[in-house]
């Protein structure tokens, strides 16, 4: 085979991996929709996260404006640290509200920011104030058990009564 | 004393094979860095590693893509079939990427790369040997690994992760193929649920980390197993086997240990 054909089929071949590859990150991956590079990072102190996991997406007005970077738990309060790069373009105010909810009933986890009326905005490397823990399903189910059981309880007692 | 001289007979033959299985991983590692320290001439004479980029990665094009677009057609009917008893047929789309880009493309590709390219690679260099072509050139004072070797290598390594970008970017639209043009899931929650759930880092950028990884083990035993064939029909035939089996073990063990340190069931 001559030396031109050949130069000519294996360029097309890496600029279609390449091209591939470019696919692969901008169609079927989160880098045409969101990057890292220009965020900035706010923690969020939750006294329970329920299922909450790394990576999941910080969402406001159900829009997602950011991830989930990292999850500590801290000894000082015995609280959850939730760490989460939001996206740049997003300014909130200081007082934003953050509250882990779930999309669905059965859905993945996530973060909903719900903007306060401050004037100033967070900053990298602020903390979110408000905060709303996850809704436990074992916990809601035991609360509801329990008032049922104390309604039926007063509820015979009204009637001896 | 009969049977402790059969005993003895036993435990030597398992000493023997226990020594010349480390002997010959021994020379494989030895044979890997030299084909290392010997590249020099092939990275700057380029032209080598670009015939052998057109006799690996181009004339391997056919099958990947192929096999890209069927596996996905595949994945797209299955996950279907599946979902839609969860009322989740929206997510097939994120189900065919995240197999595709986390296990089937790179695994998958590197199956087809070995069977393929492998085998031809081995049985090339073997009947380069058995016909002491190798041996001409060692005469001639021209290196056979830095000139044979070394290119064959070298785009071994280069072809296998466009070949297994192409194989997964294919896997997705014989998915969408499937998935929305001939079963009717909604186009947008298709694309959208799959860039939700794709991360580049943690997806795409592990799936490419494993089909390098792949590609060096595969190449590296294509080259070494041709370069050690015995120089006989027998010989090659065996050594081409043997690529084929070696290198498909060390492609599934490899992707277990890589996906065990990548994926620790985080997000």
């Amino acid at each position: 085979m001559q030396r031109a054909t050949m130069d000519l089929w294996v360029g097309l071949f890496v600029m279609a991996g390449i091209g591939a590859l470019l696919v692969l990150a901008l169609k079927v991956g989160n880098l045409g929709t969101y990057s890292a590079s220009d965020s900035y990072q706010v923690t969020g102190n939750f006294e329970n996260i329920g299922g909450l996991k790394v990576r999941a997406p910080v969402k406001s007005a159900g829009v997602v404006v950011g991830r989930v970077t990292d999850i500590q738990f801290s000894t000082e309060t015995y609280d959850a640290l939730v760490i989460m790069n939001i996206d740049s373009r997003y300014k909130f105010p200081k007082d934003t509200f953050a509250s882990i909810l779930t999309s669905g009933l059965i859905g993945e986890q996530y973060i909903g920011l719900a903007a306060g009326g401050d004037e100033a905005a967070l900053k990298d490397g602020d903390t979110i104030m408000k905060t709303n823990s996850a809704l436990v399903l074992e916990e809601m189910i035991g609360k509801f058990l329990f008032n049922k059981a104390s309604e039926g309880s007063s509820s015979e007692n009204s009637d001896k009564n | 004393m009969v049977l402790p001289k059969r005993i003895v007979a036993g435990i030597q033959s398992v000493g023997h094979r226990v020594i010349d299985s480390i002997w010959r991983l021994g020379y494989a590692s030895r044979f890997f860095l030299l084909t290392l320290i010997k590249s020099g001439t092939s990275l700057r004479r380029f032209t080598l590693v670009i015939r052998e980029l057109y006799f690996t990665g181009v004339q391997s094009l056919i099958i990947i893509l192929m096999s890209g677009l069927f596996v996905g057609m595949v994945l797209g009917l299955q996950g279907f079939e599946t979902l839609q008893r969860y009322g989740a047929e929206s997510a097939v789309g994120t189900m065919v990427a995240l197999s595709l880009l986390r296990e089937l493309g790179p695994v998958v590709s590197a199956l087809l790369f070995a069977s393929r390219a492998g085998s031809a690679m081995t049985a090339e260099i073997g009947l380069m040997k058995a016909t002491e072509q190798l041996a001409a050139m060692e005469m001639m004072a021209v290196d056979p690994i830095a000139r044979v070797v070394a290119p064959r290598f070298w785009a071994g390594v280069i072809s296998m992760p466009l070949l297994a970008a192409l194989f997964s970017a294919i896997g997705v639209y014989g998915g969408y193929l499937v998935a929305v043009i001939l079963i009717g899931v909604d186009e947008g929650s298709f694309w959208s649920q799959m860039q939700n759930a794709v991360d580049f880092h943690y997806d795409v950028v592990n799936g490419i980390i494993k089909t390098c990884v792949f590609g060096i083990a595969v190449t590296a035993i294509a080259v070494f197993e041709g370069y050690d064939a015995a120089p006989t029909a027998e010989g090659v035939s065996g050594a081409t086997t043997r690529t084929v089996v070696t290198s498909s073990l060390a492609i599934l063990g490899l992707d277990f240990i890589l996906t065990s340190f990548m994926f620790r069931g985080m997000g």
